[in-house]
């Protein structure tokens, strides 16, 4: 079994196998064959005609698939939705990523896309909220709102001479701080209308990117006051001394609370799980393994551990036939 | 020596044209994009793929297709006399450069422009047949990670001993020093595009023994081709709506 490297107990094996296979069968209903591996050829209705969309290639007159994955149809169109691959940007799409490289007038971002992605110093608010040119100051002053390895949130521009371009124009956009970046399976996080989301009962902030970056972080009010955002700024990178004149009991008072922490941890682990066992990550179902966790009364390290693993499996089973129900 | 007992039974009790136990398993390294472990009775190969990612070596770049990359080794137990081999040795040089020329050629590298795929293969047991094993186990590591290819790619050996053509060589049989032909074809396509072969055969008998090793081919890909779709599904139910 992928990425399930537990050690389960007998009993702890046959129910995770009596879950998987009541997920199987809710499953198999819908789609029973509709999965390709490469060179298989996908039956299509010439009369009509086809068009051949991702995934898909021609061989003496008929389609076939170029990756393992899901034929899906649209109208005419015919495409192999492929499933374990990297991650393929959209315009418009929210993602997480890792600066790598400042260069000029522009940050180079890991979004575990084919190639890195760039975030160019014009395409983002300044710190000062003022919209103006930018100067060869500004160029200068490029480590002082992103370094490398922080971690920054963007959107996808679009793609302009080879490359990918980001964008951050808004206040929502930039660097995150104080928190977990977890890296899942980009076909694992689906598309959606809301990507931001704020647990309130935990008071955590929740990115999912659409590149399978997860964000989890103490929520941070939108604020557009620029004093107050600068001396965020400082205190956040405690670990740099010179940098800020912060006194200590400042510092302890702009610390995350140790129940905040506990939460983005919680959060985290019931991500890592999810991913693990191959569930999509949706803040539906985090927040329902984040309350699993909470009315078994597992502590935060013993989430990972195999116990928790087969449960959430077996809530999952439960989840989805309750609401084959339904429908 | 003789390699085919009367009975018409080889070394390790096979058939001539029977191939050895073949097993394979997708997503044995966890960090990387695709990877998978192929067996074909006790040779062992473990492969891990990288990418298609930001071309490291930035005067490699290409404009229109991606840079395919591929690395071969093999672990320092895997042999019966543990020996430490230095890396970049002839032999692994060349099966490197043959494993990234048979990928290379399936791979629809000028759908990722301006990026590299790497593929390392390890051999973790040796007991002959190591480049076909290599090459299977590259070419399901590759379709985990999701990479386009026009078809599978998937090699057998077969080789020509005591006036009998072998299907899937082991190390004994494969250091007597006889002929030795490695074949990799694309089964849908119908096409080969590997072939080796070491010492002479005639021409009537190449025939027979290319014949055999395709079959041989066939066989595997029918098991890949089973494994990727059981993955598949796999991934998809459990993906849910």
């Amino acid at each position: 079994m992928r990425g399930l490297q537990l050690p389960l107990s007998q009993t702890q094996k046959v129910r995770l196998q009596k879950a998987l296979e009541r997920l199987e069968s809710l499953s198999s209903k819908v789609n029973s064959d509709a999965s390709v591996t490469i060179a298989d050829s996908i039956s299509v209705n010439y009369e009509d005609g086809v068009l051949k969309g991702h995934g898909t290639a021609e061989l003496n007159g008929e389609v076939v698939a170029t990756v393992c994955g899901v034929v899906e149809r649209v109208n005419k169109l015919v495409y192999v939705r492929a499933l374990r691959s990297r991650y393929k940007p959209e315009v418009g799409d929210i993602v997480v990523g890792r600066v790598i490289e400042v260069a000029q007038k522009r940050w180079r971002l890991d979004i575990n896309f084919n190639q890195d992605a760039v975030l160019m110093l014009s395409s983002m608010n300044l710190p000062d909220g003022i919209q103006r040119r930018r100067t060869a100051l500004d160029e200068l002053n490029m480590r002082s709102v992103f370094e490398e390895n922080d971690v920054v949130c963007a959107e996808v521009r679009g793609f302009q001479h080879d490359g990918l371009q980001l964008q951050a124009r808004s206040q929502k956009y930039g660097k995150l701080k104080r928190g977990q970046l977890l890296r899942v399976a980009p076909y694992l996080v689906k598309r959606q209308k809301q990507h931001f989301h704020h647990l309130e009962q935990y008071g955590v902030d929740l990115i999912l990117g659409c590149n399978g970056f997860v964000w989890v972080g103490e929520h941070i009010e939108a604020k557009d006051d620029m004093i107050e955002e600068q001396a965020d700024q400082s205190d956040s990178q405690v670990s740099r001394p010179g940098k800020n004149a912060v006194s200590l009991e400042e510092q302890e008072q702009n610390c995350t609370a140790l129940e905040t922490r506990k939460y983005i941890c919680r959060t985290a682990n019931a991500i890592r799980v999810l991913s693990t066992l191959g569930f999509s990550i949706t803040l539906e179902i985090i927040k329902e393994t984040v309350n699993l966790s909470l009315t078994v009364n597992l502590d935060i390290n013993e989430m990972l551990g195999s116990e928790f693993c087969v449960l959430v499996a077996e809530r999952e089973a439960e989840r989805r036939s309750s609401n084959k129900k339904k429908r | 020596m003789e390699y085919v007992s009367p009975e018409g039974l080889r070394l390790d009790g096979r058939r001539p044209m029977e191939m050895r136990q073949i097993r394979a398993e997708i997503g044995a390294v966890a960090k990387a994009d695709g990877s998978a472990v192929f067996e074909m009775g006790n040779t062992k190969v473990i492969a891990a793929v990288y990418g298609p990612r930001e071309v490291q070596n930035k005067s490699q770049l290409i404009g229109d297709q991606a840079l395919v990359r591929c690395e071969y080794s093999m672990a320092n137990f895997s042999t019966g006399d543990r020996r430490r081999k230095q890396k970049g040795d002839r032999r692994s040089t060349e099966i490197s450069l043959v494993i990234r020329q048979t990928m290379e050629a399936c791979i629809m590298t000028h759908l990722m422009p301006r990026s590299q795929i790497d593929i390392y293969v390890q051999v973790l047991q040796a007991d002959g047949g190591t480049r076909c094993a290599c090459i299977n186990a590259a070419t399901l590591a590759l379709a985990d990670a999701g990479i386009p290819m026009r078809d599978l790619v998937t090699s057998c050996s077969a080789g020509y001993l005591n006036s009998t053509p072998l299907l899937d060589l082991n190390y004994v049989e494969d250091s007597a020093g006889g002929p030795d032909v490695t074949v990799g074809i694309l089964p849908k396509l119908d096409k080969v595009t590997l072939f080796q072969m070491d010492s002479k055969l005639p021409i009537d008998i190449l025939d027979n023994v290319m014949q055999l090793a395709i079959e041989g081919c066939k066989a595997v890909a029918n098991y890949i081709r089973e494994i990727l779709l059981e993955n598949t599904k796999e991934l998809e139910y459990r993906r849910g709506v």
